[in-house]
């Protein structure tokens, strides 16, 4: 019983890290845009993260670290998007491969580094209960992050002012245009915003995660959580859910491997993969219920004035 | 002397292909119903879009109550009291119709706050709304409404209407002229855009008409022909046709109680549709769209092949599952509403759009004679007088109206038995709209049984031997042309032709 | 301030001028990268554009990884011009790789030079069977393409992993994880003596010709990419949305795998860990700089050549790490689709008003 609570507290650390992908992506995607360089992003804020606790030791200043990452390349890639109204998809995939690169051109240094000793957090009380307080009650801050993010965002969108906006730019930014909105930079934020969460992201990965730095160590987390937006159907609570169930599935994997069970490690490690694979076709069955929750100008291009 | 309300000076607006409006001078009176009359490309909408604050002009002023004002965007244009309803709808499908009018308005205001307000307005002007429907459920008339309501909780001084009537039956019309003229005697100002003479008649005491971007004339329409209202939209009287009597022929077209769902959620099924058309006849399909007209295209051009395939006879052979290389060769040719992204690839040239519905250039095996191709192309443009700069043009180089013939010139000249055209003279300047009217009809005179769908009941009367009306899916009977009138038609597309069972509820009006 | 405004005709000169302009700008910011990092750059520049075609045995070896680049382009060419977006060419490349290296294996000293092509025809179908995976399930399931064949590069990955783990590790290799080298009457035959180029890149050259009648000649290319351009042109031509889908992700399978065939029957000679190279990715960029146009990406598969040249160069000779050669590749598609920009807009320099 004790290692399901701990299989519980696994699955809950690993899905933070796809789920705070995956609601900055779900941010960009309601103003219209996708962001098909989340891995190369999550990438580069790992390196920035890492190094930096490297060298001041302070976690803090690597989240803030990777966050700005995340922001300066979404910035880029919003740049260029919005206002040169490059094709979403190929500057996206750009982003991406430059990331890739990038990340394992400046992490060539820290291969071998180590982290000062992570943290042990826990709640008071509560990590004392037996099976459910080490099951949920010893994480790391941000995993409970994750948790309010997602409910500030339910909040945001759907209650406020300033997230009908949002949604409204994403369903037609012409209309919010001839409304007089200025829909190139509510673009803009949406895609900093979401760009800053996916380097939290990453940051998680290489301070807290596995706290190491190998080249392409997100290993498609980027894309599984580009995935993940579209089977929550752009829901945040269902993007909290499908990270926790993707979280469950790589640690089912670690669990199996552990158990000695026959089965080659490699196809345990693809795993996760496959299940993209499948939960993605299932979901994609009906294009009619895509339609009606997919925010309409996804990956369009928007010039004002035209 | 009253001081204007509203008063342009020599507004001048350039894009690089085209001058929209040049030294062009506006006067409106408070409490005037003003109409901007022009055909299409006149110019209307720039200068509409200058003083609602979404173009900026390059020369000129604007003054507003006497005073000279910048307006940089929408939100301080309706500070000062302008609100516009737009002709393309700027609405938000999947919220609802108080969130919609909510984004239209500044935001002081709490959702429902803004929500009872419009209960509030709607039933003063006697406007059927109900605020938590998302729009998208919505019908092309009520869109309007959702339209006039967000701009009407503004409290305008001054009210833009943007070719407000082309979604609407002839008793929307009427209604919506109620609204409108209650609107002037509480002392807002209306400036009404339009291309149709009657309608400027019944509405407005003044009318600036625009032609190439220049003020041509300044006049009370009331006091004006149509005749001398057309020379100064266009520079001289409309044509006429005339539609010589014809006996029909062979039925070349013939659908069978067409029944069809719907594939996308916002759309309309088609119920029991029953149609045929003959040889050397016209037979047009009125109806404001939004009514299965789109459906009913995909229908029968073959782009939609679920229909029974004994449903839908071509030439006397059933095409129901056939796709639109099969129908062709049976001699059906159609052009799309869309002219470009449907009818044409917008960046690839002239010559290589004709590949999309003609294959005579095509050698054994699918290989394309270019200089074939490009001969082909040459006699289109020729034949039809078409404005391009040869048959290596792209597409979208060319106007609306150009293209337009293009496409027609494409479709007419593979000589086809069946030819449907849907919204032939959409968008399309007076000149090209008569040349493709009367090539329409010297099609029909050579024997082709023609199939036209419009909006525009004119054009229909104009050309027309019979006429269907299309309302919610379903189609009336047919009404030889000497039968109908404007007001008949208009109560069947509220669905109001004998033997039709279903309520014509909130359905246009 | 500057502002963008539309050309009312897409201008051809800056059709070709963009992606000159964008590898001048790679080489902008490589240089200030090489001086960040104290290299000199002249000596980094020459690593780059001048060692790898300084004489005909470097002219070979450029062409050697110029081979599998283009094959894989066209391919992919052919893709993205029907506006499917595989991406997923890596994975196809793997296997491809996989299906020919199994065949190889079966090989023994007796067998004949017949082998050769059936390990070629092994690649094709392998990459295509991967890649008719991704348009099955956007057939029936409309699964995004993109997501499915990036994943399926991973799995990809592990199937690659546990054969040559598992199954086909060579049992006199010192525990390692490759595969038996394969026999010499496997190899792909080499063009000529003294150098590694093989006929692989007569294959690609007659690929460039096949795909430019296709796509510029050919009705069914015509068909292909009008569902690119304007899909629902296509759908009121009556071209087949389903069977472009197909064309494109079969043919850019096959090309993927036949790359894979050629490397690994070819410079590598077995299987291992390391025969993904990343040229999967890297042709997505070959593609894009020869604006999908068979002859253009001759030109840009010959420079993506030289960007790998130099980055080994840079790492024997200059100490920088290979990765590099990543970063240019992303900058180059960076500067390119900036530059496009240019294409359809005009930059013009407007006076503040008063």
């Amino acid at each position: 019983m004790e290692s399901y609570a701990l299989l519980m507290a696994a699955t809950l650390n690993a899905g933070t890290v796809l789920a705070l992908a995956a609601l900055g992506l779900l941010i960009n995607e309601k103003a219209g845009i996708v962001n098909l360089g989340a891995e190369g992003l999550m990438l580069c804020a790992a390196i920035a993260g890492f190094a930096t606790v490297v060298h001041t030791g302070n976690d803090l200043l690597g989240f803030a670290a990777g966050m700005s990452a995340g922001a300066v390349l979404a910035a880029v890639f919003g740049l260029m998007v919005i206002w040169l109204g490059t094709n979403q998809y190929a500057t996206g995939l750009a982003l991406s491969l430059f990331g890739v690169g990038f990340s394992a051109f400046v992490g060539i240094g820290y291969v071998q580094e180590k982290l000062p000793a992570r943290p042990q957090f826990e709640v008071p009380w509560l990590a004392d209960i037996p099976l459910i307080g080490p099951a949920f009650f010893r994480q790391h801050p941000l995993v409970y992050g994750a948790m309010a993010l997602a409910l500030a965002l339910i909040w945001f969108l759907y209650r406020t002012r300033t997230g009908l906006v949002l949604r409204s730019v994403g369903e037609s930014p012409e209309s919010a245009h001839a409304l007089g909105y200025n829909v190139r930079r509510i673009r803009m934020a949406a895609v900093v915003a979401g760009g800053a969460l996916c380097g939290l992201a990453g940051a998680y990965i290489s301070v807290i995660y596995t706290p190491l730095w190998v080249e392409g160590m997100v290993a498609g987390k980027g894309w599984i959580a580009l995935a993940l937006t579209t089977f929550a159907t752009w829901r945040p609570a269902r993007v909290l859910l499908g990270a926790y169930l993707f979280g469950g599935v790589t640690m089912l994997q670690f669990h199996l491997q552990g158990t000695g069970v026959d089965v080659p490690s490699q196809l345990l490690t693809a795993l996760p993969y496959v299940a993209t694979i499948v939960v993605l076709a299932l979901i994609s069955r009906n294009p009619a219920w895509i339609r009606v929750n997919m925010p309409t100008s996804l990956g369009k291009p928007f010039q004002p004035g035209s | 002397m009253t001081t204007p309300l509203l008063s342009l000076q020599g507004i001048t607006k350039r894009y690089p292909s085209v001058v929209a409006n040049q030294d062009v001078s506006l006067t409106v009176l408070p409490g005037q119903a003003h109409a901007v009359l022009g055909e299409n490309g006149a110019g209307k909408s720039t200068l509409m879009k200058i003083i609602y604050g979404a173009v900026k002009p390059d020369e000129g002023q604007v003054f507003f109550n006497g005073q000279a004002v910048h307006i940089r965007n929408p939100q301080e244009a309706r500070k000062l009291g302008i609100s516009m309803v737009f002709q393309h709808f700027s609405l938000f499908d999947t919220l609802t119709v108080a969130e919609n009018v909510w984004l239209g308005l500044d935001k002081s205001l709490g959702l429902a706050d803004v929500t009872g307000r419009i209960v509030a307005k709607a039933s003063e002007y006697g406007l059927d709304l109900e605020p938590n429907r998302p729009v998208h459920t919505l019908s092309v008339g009520e869109m309007q409404r959702v339209e006039i309501i967000r701009a009407l909780l503004t409290e305008p001084k001054l009210l833009i209407l943007d070719e407000p009537t082309s979604v609407l039956t002839p008793q929307a019309v009427e209604k919506l002229f109620v609204v409108l003229h209650k609107l002037v005697s509480r002392g807002c100002s209306i400036v009404y855009i339009s291309h149709k003479l009657n309608e400027i008649r019944a509405l407005c005491s003044a009318c600036t008409v625009l032609r190439g971007g220049q003020v041509t004339g300044v006049c009370d329409p009331r006091e004006e022909s149509n005749a001398s209202l057309s020379r100064l939209m266009i520079g001289a009287e409309p044509p006429a046709l005339a539609l010589t009597p014809k006996t029909p022929g062979a039925v070349m077209l013939s659908v069978n109680q067409l029944q069809l769902a719907t594939e996308d959620p916002f759309g309309v099924d088609l119920v029991s549709i029953a149609l045929q058309v003959r040889s050397g006849e016209v037979v047009g399909l009125a109806g404001v769209s939004g009514n299965g007209q789109r459906e009913l295209m995909w229908a029968l051009s073959g782009e939609d092949t679920r229909a029974d395939h004994a449903v839908i006879e071509v030439a006397g052979q059933p095409a129901g599952h056939s796709g639109p290389q099969a129908r062709r060769q049976l001699g059906l040719h159609f052009v799309p509403e869309e002219r470009l992204g449907r009818g044409a690839v917008p960046t690839l040239s002239l010559a290589h759009n004709l590949l999309l519905t003609r294959s005579e250039a095509l050698a054994t095996g699918g290989w394309i004679r270019m200089g074939m191709l490009a001969e082909q192309a040459r006699s289109v443009i020729a034949r039809f007088h078409v404005k391009a700069a040869g048959p290596g043009a792209t597409a979208r180089s060319l106007s609306g109206g150009n293209l337009q013939k293009f496409i027609v010139g494409r479709e007419i000249s593979a000589a086809p038995a069946l030819l449907i055209v849907s919204q032939p003279t959409w968008g399309v300047d007076v000149g090209a709209a008569a040349q493709i009217r009367g090539e329409i009809l010297a099609l029909r005179d050579a024997g082709c049984a023609v199939l036209v769908v419009s909006e525009e009941l004119e054009e229909l009367f104009e050309i027309s031997d019979r006429l269907h009306v299309m309302a919610k899916g379903r189609l009336s009977p047919s009404l030889p042309r000497a039968e109908a009138t404007v007001a008949l038609m208009g109560e069947w597309m509220s669905g109001l032709w004998p033997g039709n069972t279903v309520e014509a509820t909130h359905a246009q009006a | 301030m500057l502002k963008l405004e539309a050309r009312p005709e897409a201008s051809k000169l800056w059709g070709y001028a963009s992606p000159v302009l964008a590898l001048f700008l790679t080489v902008l910011v490589g240089v200030a990268i090489f001086m960040a990092l104290g290299k000199d750059p002249v000596r980094g520049l020459q690593m780059f554009f001048w060692e790898p075609v300084k004489s005909a045995y470097a002219l070979g070896e450029l062409m050697v990884k110029a081979t599998p680049l283009l094959v894989i382009a066209l391919g992919l060419g052919v893709c993205y011009r029907s506006n499917v977006w595989n991406i997923g060419a890596e994975g196809q490349f793997v296997m491809g790789a996989v299906a020919a290296g199994g065949v190889a294996l079966v090989a023994d000293a007796t067998t004949g030079r017949w082998i050769v092509v059936v390990i070629v025809l092994a690649g094709v179908l392998g990459g295509m069977a991967w890649a008719g995976l991704v348009a099955l399930l956007r057939d029936r399931f409309n699964a995004n393409e993109i997501l499915v064949s990036l994943m399926l590069v991973y799995v990809a990955d592990m199937v690659l992993s546990y054969l040559v783990y598992g199954p086909w590790k060579d049992p006199a290799g010192y525990n390692f994880p490759q595969s038996k080298t394969f026999e010499s009457v496997t190899q792909i035959p080499r063009l000529m003596a003294g150098s590694r180029v093989s006929v692989g890149l007569l294959i690609a050259f007659a690929g460039v010709g096949l795909m430019w009648v296709y796509l510029f000649r050919t009705r069914a290319g015509f068909a292909q990419q009008v569902g690119g351009l304007a899909p629902a042109a296509a759908r009121y031509a009556g071209f087949s949305s389903r069977k472009a889908l197909w064309v494109a992700l079969l043919v850019s399978g096959g090309a993927a795998g036949l790359a894979g065939a050629l490397e690994v029957a070819g410079p590598i000679g077995q299987l291992t860990p390391y025969v993904p190279a990343g040229y999967g990715f890297a042709a997505i960029i070959v593609a894009y700089v020869g604006r999908l146009h068979p002859v253009g990406m001759v030109f840009s598969a010959v420079l993506m050549s030289m960007f790998y040249i130099g980055g080994e160069l840079a790492q024997s000779r200059l100490g920088l790490p290979k990765s590099i050669t990543g970063v240019f590749q992303g900058l180059l598609l960076f500067s390119l689709l900036a530059c496009d920009t240019l294409v359809s807009y005009r930059l013009r320099w407007l006076s503040r008003r008063a």
